[in-house]
């Protein structure tokens, strides 16, 4: 059973196309995570879902339920704003409460609910407090309590997040996921922060220009992306994208670049790779390994530039095939720069794109 | 100057204690209150402000002189004796036409004109402003380029056209029409002000309330108006001192005895029967001016509060 669907959504303002016939179709109690730069259309998606933008076309489908023309209050929605968007006259306790008041909840129901959304998120002691008088992390909280004693099957997240410092972020990250374990809610939540994706979703989908990218679960997005931008976008330090053409040897083939030969032959392409094709190889930082032995090949050498220590982690910076890629070796292993270092590559989890149309091959 | 000698003795007194770090300047930088710079600055701003000052104060003086000591003819002079008879006469005895109960019976129509007007005018621009800024409607653009090129057609071209349409309607020369005027012509910059202070909250607080399920009036009076004290501090300012200040509408739209103060004043003012009272006509002036001059003084303090209130971010 689907708990909201989105049957070819159109948007536009005037001439200009911000959603482009989207489809998608999200499961009960899955958290799925919207994610992309900004004006790629994601929160324009995430305001069509909660009824606050007209659609142009199209239909929105929650709980099997067509809401394409409802009210907001009536399409069974909870909604966590980036600003937090509480009324700043009114106490925490009375923010939390509006909405139920405005629907004519007995007011013995009411009580019970905020009892119970201010003990789930810990804001008893705030109850009486005003917005001006919270932190950033406690006003946050509040507002997802405002989506929380609506009692609502789906919870809607706008950048929930990115008002607050790096240390809060990942706390009340970490705050979210519970959240979702123990409630069981459809949640939706748009984000730019791939961290945020990665570590929250249940499935993710990455936009751009209003069109799904693609849609998958976090780690089929991480090493299988399925196009260029997708592969780009996310993962940090960025995939090492190298430009080259397909060639046959010996019965093996290689990715072509600038002089350097990858042997491509582990990699598990969906069709062959055709001998003469422009590609592009991408290679994640953490695929590439520095071997200590001469095992690899000697036509992979490179001179380690920079070092950038990260702790856990210590990032490479060389030139190989007349560019700069970046690798990941683990932190306790320390090469100054200038080094000589031979790069083997795991190739089975590799990615090769079309060079023309960027689809994953 | 007194100051600076004021920081040397904190000084020395920190040197005073034994063991204290004193190395070095103490207290915040001294400021030489003689520099240059602030002779012009408030050198220029006092002869000014003395300059704007002085037909206020022939006036004051004036009004509190008996006849004998004006027609001497030194206006700047302060009264030898002071005395209030002209202040009570322009209030409760000058006559104009055929009444003679003075400057009174025109504050309390100003007052019937502008109370209404206001709370009228402010009511419906705000829900305005309010709708244009927040609920989109087709046509929204247009409304409000209509109600704007209002603001820019002088008042003059409109009179008589008004005069017509209040007279089909049978309240010309009432105060109902005469409020309606007002409130009209109110509704250009109300509206603009209104909707351009609804504009600047966050959209999502908006957003949120539709979300909580609030409908247009109750997100109008639950979450907008308890934000805005400001900007209805303002558009009452306005409002008070415009229509207050009316002359034109006053003495076209209404009959002689709705004429509002202004109107009166310049009928007291401008008679030409008899001795000019000078003390009796500046004292009139100052009472018609008392009311703008009350509000700025009260809703100025009310202004900076409801400003500070405002500003604590939600």
């Amino acid at each position: 059973m689907t708990s909201v669907s989105v049957r070819d959504l159109s948007l536009n303002f005037g001439a200009v196309t911000v959603l482009d016939r989207l489809n998608l179709d999200i499961n009960h109690g899955e958290f799925l995570v919207l994610l992309g730069s900004s004006g790629c259309g994601k929160s324009t998606l995430l305001n069509c879902i909660a009824g606050l933008l007209d659609v142009s076309e199209g239909q929105i489908f929650i709980k099997d339920r067509n809401v394409t023309w409802e009210e907001p209050k009536d399409r069974g929605i909870g909604m966590v704003f980036q600003s937090y968007a509480l009324y700043p006259q009114m106490s925490v306790e009375k923010n939390l409460s509006f909405g139920l008041q405005v629907a004519r909840v007995p007011q013995a129901e009411i009580d019970k609910r905020v009892a119970r959304a201010s003990e789930i998120l810990q804001i008893q002691p705030l109850l009486k407090r005003k917005p001006a008088e919270l932190s950033g992390g406690q006003r946050q909280r509040v507002a997802i309590g405002r989506a929380l004693v609506r009692d609502v099957d789906v919870f809607l997240f706008d950048e929930p997040l990115s008002n607050l410092d790096a240390k809060l972020r990942s706390e009340l990250r970490v705050e979210i996921k519970r959240l979702h374990q123990s409630l069981k809610n459809t949640m939706i939540y748009v984000t730019h922060d791939q961290i945020e994706a990665l570590t929250l979703a249940d499935r993710i989908a990455v936009m751009k220009g209003g069109v799904i990218q693609q849609l998958a679960d976090p780690m089929t997005i991480y090493n299988a992306p399925e196009n260029l931008f997708v592969a780009g976008f996310i993962g940090s330090p960025s995939m090492n994208f190298f430009r080259g053409e397909v060639a046959a040897k010996d019965g093996r083939s290689f990715v072509q670049v600038d002089g350097v030969a990858f042997d491509v032959s582990a990699y598990p392409a969906r069709a062959g790779l055709q001998p003469g094709q422009k590609v592009v190889l991408g290679l994640r930082p953490e695929h590439v390994k520095i071997d200590e032995a001469a095992a690899g090949d000697a036509a992979h050498q490179a001179v380690v530039d920079i070092e950038e220590p990260m702790g856990a982690d210590n990032l490479l910076w060389l030139t190989l095939a007349g560019q700069s890629m970046s690798v990941r070796i683990a932190g306790q292993r320390r090469y100054k720069p200038g080094t000589n270092v031979r790069l083997s590559f795991d190739m089975g989890v590799a990615s090769i794109f079309d060079a023309a149309s960027e689809n994953r091959l | 100057m007194l100051k600076l000698v004021a920081n040397n003795t904190i000084v020395s007194e920190y040197e005073a204690v034994p063991g204290r770090v004193t190395s070095g300047p103490h207290g915040p930088k001294p400021r030489r209150i003689l520099s240059r710079r602030n002779i012009v600055v408030y050198g220029t701003l006092i002869v000014v402000a003395l300059y704007y000052l002085l037909p206020l104060y022939v006036m004051i003086m004036t009004s509190l002189k008996g006849m004998p000591e004006i027609r001497i003819g030194n206006i700047f002079a302060p009264p030898v004796e002071i005395t209030f008879e002209p202040w009570i006469k322009a209030w409760a005895q000058a006559c104009t036409g055929l009444n003679c109960d003075g400057l009174s019976r025109g504050f309390w129509n100003s007052v019937r004109i502008t109370v209404p007007s206001v709370i009228i005018s402010i009511a419906v621009a705000s829900v305005n402003g309010y709708a244009l800024a927040n609920w989109r409607f087709k046509g929204a653009d247009l409304f409000f380029a209509i109600l704007i090129i209002g603001a820019f057609i002088p008042y003059q071209v409109m009179i008589y056209p008004i005069v017509i349409v209040l007279r089909e309607m049978g309240i010309y020369g009432t105060l109902t029409g005469l409020i309606m005027v007002h409130t009209i012509f109110g509704m250009p910059i109300l509206t603009l002000l209104f909707r351009n202070y609804f504009a600047g909250l966050p959209e999502e607080l908006f957003k949120a309330a539709r979300v909580d399920g609030a409908g247009f009036w109750t997100i109008y009076f639950k979450i907008m108006l308890p934000m805005s004290l400001p900007i209805f501090v303002v558009a009452m300012i306005l409002q008070v001192t415009g229509i207050w200040n009316d002359f034109l509408f006053g003495v076209v739209f209404t009959r002689p005895e709705y004429y509002p103060m202004t109107v009166q004043l310049n009928n007291i003012v401008n008679s030409v029967q008899g001795v000019k009272e000078y003390n009796v006509n500046m004292a009139a002036t100052l009472l018609t001016g008392l009311v703008p001059l009350t509000i700025y003084f009260i809703s100025g303090r009310l202004f900076v509060r409801g400003i500070a209130a405002g500003a604590v971010k939600g």
